[in-house]
């Protein structure tokens, strides 16, 4: 992808920006699709079946929700400061897209090819924290500084066992970029890391239980980061309104909406890279190329998309507590555990 | 609990404060406009101060300028406006003690399908909400759409879905439409199994244990001296029912078991409790109606309508169990058509006031779990 730019525009600054904002045209169609999909997954598992006006089964019903937005007023409260109070959607998105940057779509295609990518994804996905206090805080509203204050907790805990998780893939491959662990997973399905990586079959049968824990750990603590039912506290509708966007309206609030499904996507997105072969095809070297590869990367990440918004429709939510309890006691020692495990199982 | 005070990195000790927030009264969990000023220590809740009135509609005094005993139904319709049967029925209890008038059996019967039918409707509204006070949506839906099947039920019946002045003193506005029992029946057939799918997502559900077992207990004592009735005092394991222990319309007549609340999760009186009490009640309800819907007599619903309700001067309390608890209507006849005074004691005031007692210490999340498990309507707890 990289090379056909270059070809056309030639090798400059245009390039680095074309292929830094190739992701975006990514973003926005899929927020569509993914706002059309919940409501209508949504509406099956509960009996009913969303809207069928707008369109054929209600297809322009996202756009028209866009453009209900755009239209909002744009408040900003009296009491409200309101450099931070403006900043923070902003600085919410940007965390989240920049993930995108490394995210590697395609054999031939990702923004940028750093060696350092899962490192920097777990760095720049917690930038989102800093912009959620700055909303919660700014918004001078005492639910909304509960709602930010609880998410900043959530975050920063379930980093933990996403990064002792990565840390375990890191340990694998030998490398921090996303690319060369997918690679490492490509020649079809049984050399994807959840069935034991491209291993001798006595050092998979091993490795098999411990990916499958290992998967369990990153997925639950994924919906943990994307503030998702059963984890949705820090903007439990019931309990705190609507969290830290509770003061916001218009393209603000679609903005913390956009962020929050394009982070949706990121984290399935660094499942299936870790743990489903990223962009490789389940079948080797059929059906694969650069094209087939973009496919198989973003249909992998939109089942793990699908299956968040089910449990998001099926379960409960826990309380506070319990979701630290989840994190500490529970995820973090489980994949201390898998990571040694691993690490002897390689040695050996 | 005793909460350290963390100190800065100069070694100062910090500050830290109560905070008052207010919960209400737009609030998504108070179920209508109750307002709590909530005095909180980081998500702890300290003390809980409800402040009522914000529905209030002065329905006492509008009684006592009614020119018939009968205007006062569509009234208490809007008392509890999710069982509106069951509030009909108590004020006629109430008014029909003060005639002194018998009522034809046909009445008593349809009278007690509809109001267990209501309570099914109002329980279903309790689950459901539940759900959403826990953060599961879905299991909201579900009971609508059941409850939605009751309210066509009545519709047949008297033409009205939410507040239907059906229930009238000494008889009933209609009879029941032909097809009637035959459409309950099916409707008993395909509930029971649509219950049990409620009971399965939600009651039994890992998370939904987690967040309302042992959570708000309301021990035995205290759920007596608060004057709680109906499924809140049921939880707490004291054996009470009016429809049994003070029996009116022919309840007696019936089958069925009061449910009491056993701890099976947690302790006794805790919130799941509380929920599980009304999930089992709606079980016992159905019950009821299917004997009910069976052994109806034959008669005429409105023979004995007074044409003139004037009751000699004297007072009255007629009470029921309604599925909020014990609800009562206390009447004061001067002799002249129109009360002279009505008095409602409603379920929902009394069972709220348990609230700050059995909520004191715990998280902000756990006090939307108990406010859900009480099962207030604001429309009752201010009238």
């Amino acid at each position: 992808m990289e090379q056909f730019l270059i070809e056309i525009f030639g090798d400059g600054v245009l390039i680095n920006i074309l292929m830094a904002a190739l992701p975006l045209l990514f973003i926005l169609p899929y927020a569509l699709v993914t706002i059309y999909l919940e409501m209508k997954i949504a509406a099956h598992i509960q009996d009913r079946v969303a809207y069928m006006v707008t369109g054929w089964h209600g297809v322009l019903q996202p756009f028209a929700d866009i453009l209900k937005l755009l239209q909002k007023e744009d408040i900003t409260p009296a009491a409200a400061n309101k450099i931070l109070f403006n900043i923070a959607p902003f600085l919410v998105f940007v965390g989240t897209y920049a993930s995108f940057a490394v995210l590697p779509f395609s054999s031939h295609y990702a923004g940028s090819n750093l060696d350092l990518g899962l490192l920097y994804i777990v760095a720049v996905s917690a930038l989102v924290v800093i912009g959620l206090l700055m909303a919660g805080w700014a918004s001078n509203n005492k639910w909304s500084l509960f709602g930010a204050m609880r998410s900043a907790a959530q975050i920063i805990s379930y980093e933990i066992p996403t990064a002792f998780v990565i840390l375990t893939i890191v340990m694998i491959v030998g490398s921090m970029n996303l690319q060369k662990v997918t690679e490492m997973q490509s020649g079809g399905i049984g050399n994807w890391f959840i069935f034991g990586g491209p291993f001798i079959l006595s050092k998979k049968l091993l490795l098999i239980p411990l990916m499958i824990v290992l998967f369990v750990i990153q997925y639950v603590a994924s919906m943990a980061e994307v503030n998702r039912t059963p984890f949705d506290i820090p903007e439990a509708e019931s309990e705190l309104v609507q969290g830290y966007n509770t003061e916001y309206s218009g393209m603000k609030f679609a903005l913390f909406y956009l962020a929050e499904y394009a982070n949706l996507f990121v984290v399935s997105a660094l499942t299936v890279v870790l743990f489903f072969g990223g962009w490789s095809s389940p079948f080797g070297d059929f059906l694969s190329g650069p094209f087939w590869n973009a496919f198989w990367f973003v249909t992998k990440g939109m089942v793990f998309v699908s299956v968040n918004i089910w449990l998001r429709w099926t379960l409960p939510r826990l309380r506070v507590d319990q979701l630290m309890y989840i994190s500490w006691k529970v995820l973090t020692p489980f994949a201390i555990f898998c990571m040694i495990a691993v690490g002897f199982i390689l040695v050996w | 609990m005793e909460i350290k005070s963390p100190i800065s990195s100069t070694g100062k000790k910090l500050r830290t404060e109560e905070m008052i927030i207010n919960m209400g009264p737009q609030h998504p969990s108070t179920h209508g406009v109750l307002r709590l000023e909530l005095i909180v220590d980081g998500e702890i809740v300290n003390e809980v101060i409800p402040h009522l009135g914000y529905l209030h509609r002065c329905f006492e005094k509008h009684c006592e300028h009614m020119t018939n005993y009968q205007q006062v139904i569509p009234y208490v319709d809007r008392m509890d406006y999710v069982a509106a049967m069951n509030n009909e029925l108590a004020y006629a209890i109430a008014v029909e003690k003060l005639l002194a008038i018998q009522i034809p059996e046909r009445v008593d019967y349809i009278r007690v399908i509809m109001a267990e039918l209501q309570r099914i409707a109002s329980h279903l509204i309790a689950v459901g909400t539940y759900g959403i006070d826990i953060g599961a949506f879905t299991p909201f839906l579900y009971c609508f759409r059941d409850r939605e099947k009751i309210l066509d039920l009545f519709e047949m019946t008297c033409g009205a879905r939410l507040l239907y002045n059906y229930i009238w003193v000494g008889g009933l506005s209609h009879d029941l439409p032909t097809n009637f029992i035959p459409k309950t029946q099916s409707f008993i057939k395909e509930f029971r199994k649509t219950l049990k799918e409620v009971t399965d997502l939600l009651v039994y559900n890992e998370i939904f244990v987690k967040r309302t077992a042992n959570i708000g207990v309301l021990p035995k004592d205290v759920a007596i001296n608060y004057g709680c009735s109906g499924p809140m005092l049921r939880a707490s394991g004291v054996d009470w029912d009016l429809r049994r222990d003070d029996p009116y319309s022919v309840y007696h007549k019936f089958d069925w078991k009061v449910i009491v609340g056993k701890g099976e999760v947690g302790t006794i009186g805790d919130c799941w409790d509380r929920n599980m009490v009304r999930v089992l009640e709606m079980e016992e309800s159905l019950k009821i109606i299917e004997q009910a819907i069976v052994s109806i007599p034959e008669g005429n619903v409105q023979s004995a309508i007074p044409k003139r309700i004037r009751p000699n001067p004297g007072e009255s309390y007629g009470r029921a169990e309604s599925p909020r608890g014990e609800l009562g209507f206390y009447v004061i006849s001067d002799g002249t058509a129109s009360p002279y005074r009505i008095k409602a004691r409603s379920p929902a005031f009394v069972n709220l006031s348990v609230i700050n007692e059995i909520s004191r210490g715990s998280m902000i999340a756990d006090l939307v779990a108990i406010m859900g498990s009480i099962d207030i309507v604001l429309g009752e707890v201010d009238r």
